[in-house]
């Protein structure tokens, strides 16, 4: 009985949650269903309308290639930190913390300055000689993908770092002093233990590209299209106010099942590690 | 046990310089002597810092930004630590369901949830308030105060507040005597990461706001959007330092706390 007034605790909290954020979001999943008319009406352009197909592919592509760089680069990052000395890892972990506090509009706009046609990197390459036209930086796929892989690095890196420094570093030696190369002692002993944090990090690291907003506008200029945008054109412009909800009910539903798979591959305590 | 290898470290610092250098660039290019955004060509130039400070629009948006930032953050701390030390005195299937109710603002990616609160302030005319976007930036930025103040709980001792509370303390006073103060680099942690939050927070603004609510971070999205004035380069130097000073601080705080 002694916990009888701390019931009380998380009420107006979870009061909020409800009034002012459950509430307006069953509102989405309500509208993709009744607008313009009753029915599963929007979903059918899930498989029917060619633009939304479209919109689709890119997304998936570009997660994909975040997914991946990030996944590959911040594990290198991770395993360094891991076997740093403590004054090494404080360093990298300030490295990979300072952009993660950076606002993300700050961060897109410092790689507009360096990837715009007349932007830094092609000025500078333009200036030593080494190119005679500007490249095509930005306003493409690769422009909108180097800029997601820096926004994602950090929430990769953090889970794996996490997951790493909890894994027994005698497991390791073990292998060396039975005998195995310092290569095969990564690859047959180190590596599959790290696996769950690297599939946490991806998840993770997926679900946060699929709906993100700032970073692909920027640096897409309208030529690159993801979903979030394509949501926020269909109510801002078009006021398809039934396409906009039934794809960011789709939205939910593929993080859903993101997060459903996650839980059956390493369980949902992965992702509290994300910071 | 022998670190890895030379080329492995070097990839290593490669990507954190990655991670750095494009937070860099932007100071030399807020220096420029040119009139748009570009590296300075003969001389270094502070017009553009001039420009920040004698503008009235940068500044009343520097102004409401920090008044929502600071007032969600404070909501968000007050109520998300309340809801931690709950579930953590609770300790049952109800405290693990609130905790994954939580969860559920982190996941779901700002814009749908910009879409639903457009209608329903609409419903409300709180649309265009500094009174939305409060609550809504507060609201988003409870579950990581939940969460920070919850890993915070995890190395407090129960038996302290029960020690508390069996002297005579009620649960207000065990908590606001013994369980606070404790807890605080946690809650100011909590609370940096809030104010953060709301700082950098554009997607919400975008959909709910009109003529009045102008924060900073959609004055610079017009700019980007606009004209790419180089003022914007000067913007985001101060806010990569502003972030940094935060972090540094942050990072205190968990010292700090680690020693408790």
């Amino acid at each position: 009985m002694n916990s009888g007034a701390y019931r009380w605790f998380p009420i107006p909290a979870l009061l909020l949650l409800v009034l002012a954020y459950l509430v307006p979001l069953s509102q989405v999943l309500m509208i993709s269903v009744t607008d313009p008319e009753l029915g599963l009406g929007n979903y059918a352009l899930l498989v029917t309308s060619p633009s939304i197909a479209r919109v689709l592919a890119t997304t998936a592509r570009i997660c994909v290639i975040t997914a991946t760089a990030a996944l590959v680069l911040g594990y290198v990052v991770a395993y360094c930190m891991t076997q740093a000395r403590p004054a090494v890892r404080r360093l990298m972990l300030v490295g990979v913390l300072l952009p993660l506090w950076v606002s993300v509009l700050a961060r897109s706009f410092a790689w507009v300055t360096l990837l715009r046609r007349e932007g830094v990197v092609n000025s500078v390459l333009m200036g030593a000689g080494l190119i005679q036209s500007p490249l095509p930086l930005m306003w493409n796929e690769f422009g909108v993908s180097v800029g997601m892989i820096h926004t994602m690095l950090p929430y990769a890196i953090l889970p794996m770092a996490s997951h790493m420094r909890g894994l027994d570093p005698a497991l390791m030696a073990a292998a060396r002093g039975m005998g195995a190369s310092r290569a095969q002692a990564f690859r047959r002993v180190f590596l599959p233990l790290s696996l769950p944090g690297v599939i946490g990090a991806g998840v993770l690291v997926l679900i946060f590209s699929l709906g993100f907003y700032v970073t692909p506008v920027l640096l897409g200029g309208g030529r690159v299209r993801m979903v979030a945008e394509y949501i926020s054109l269909q109510i801002q412009e078009l006021l398809q106010w039934g396409t906009g909800t039934m794809l960011a009910t789709a939205l939910i539903a593929a993080i859903g099942l993101l997060l459903f798979l996650l839980s059956r591959a390493v369980g949902l305590r992965a992702l509290s590690g994300a910071r | 046990m022998e670190g890895p290898g030379r080329g492995i470290r070097g990839t290593a610092w490669t990507v954190i310089l990655f991670l750095l250098l494009p937070l860099a660039v932007v100071l030399p290019v807020s220096l420029t002597d040119q009139p748009y955004l570009s590296l300075p060509l003969h001389t270094l130039s502070l017009q553009y810092y001039a420009n920040l400070l004698h503008s009235a629009d940068w500044q009343s948006s520097i102004l409401q930004s920090l008044l929502v930032a600071c007032v969600s953050a404070g909501i968000a701390v007050i109520l998300g630590t309340l809801c931690a030390i709950g579930c953590w005195r609770m300790g049952d299937h109800w405290a693990k369901a609130i905790q994954a109710l939580m969860l559920i603002p982190i996941v779901v990616p700002t814009i749908v949830y910009a879409l639903g609160l457009y209608r329903f302030y609409a419903q409300l005319g709180l649309l265009d308030t500094l009174l939305g976007i409060i609550l809504a930036h507060a609201v988003t930025a409870i579950p990581y105060v939940v969460v920070i103040v919850s890993t915070g709980l995890s190395g407090v001792d129960a038996r302290l507040e029960q020690a508390a509370r069996s002297l005579g303390a009620g649960p207000i006073v065990a908590m606001r005597r013994v369980l606070l103060p404790l807890l605080r680099p946690a809650m100011l942690s909590g609370g940096l990461f809030a104010f953060v939050h709301s700082w950098d927070e554009l997607v919400i603004v975008l959909f709910i706001a009109g003529r009045r609510v102008f924060t900073l971070p959609r004055r610079m999205w017009d700019g980007i959007n606009d004209k790419l004035d180089p003022t914007l380069a000067a913007v985001a130097v101060l806010l990569v330092i502003l972030s940094a000073a935060l972090l540094f601080l942050d990072l205190w705080l968990r010292a700090r706390r680690e020693q408790t």
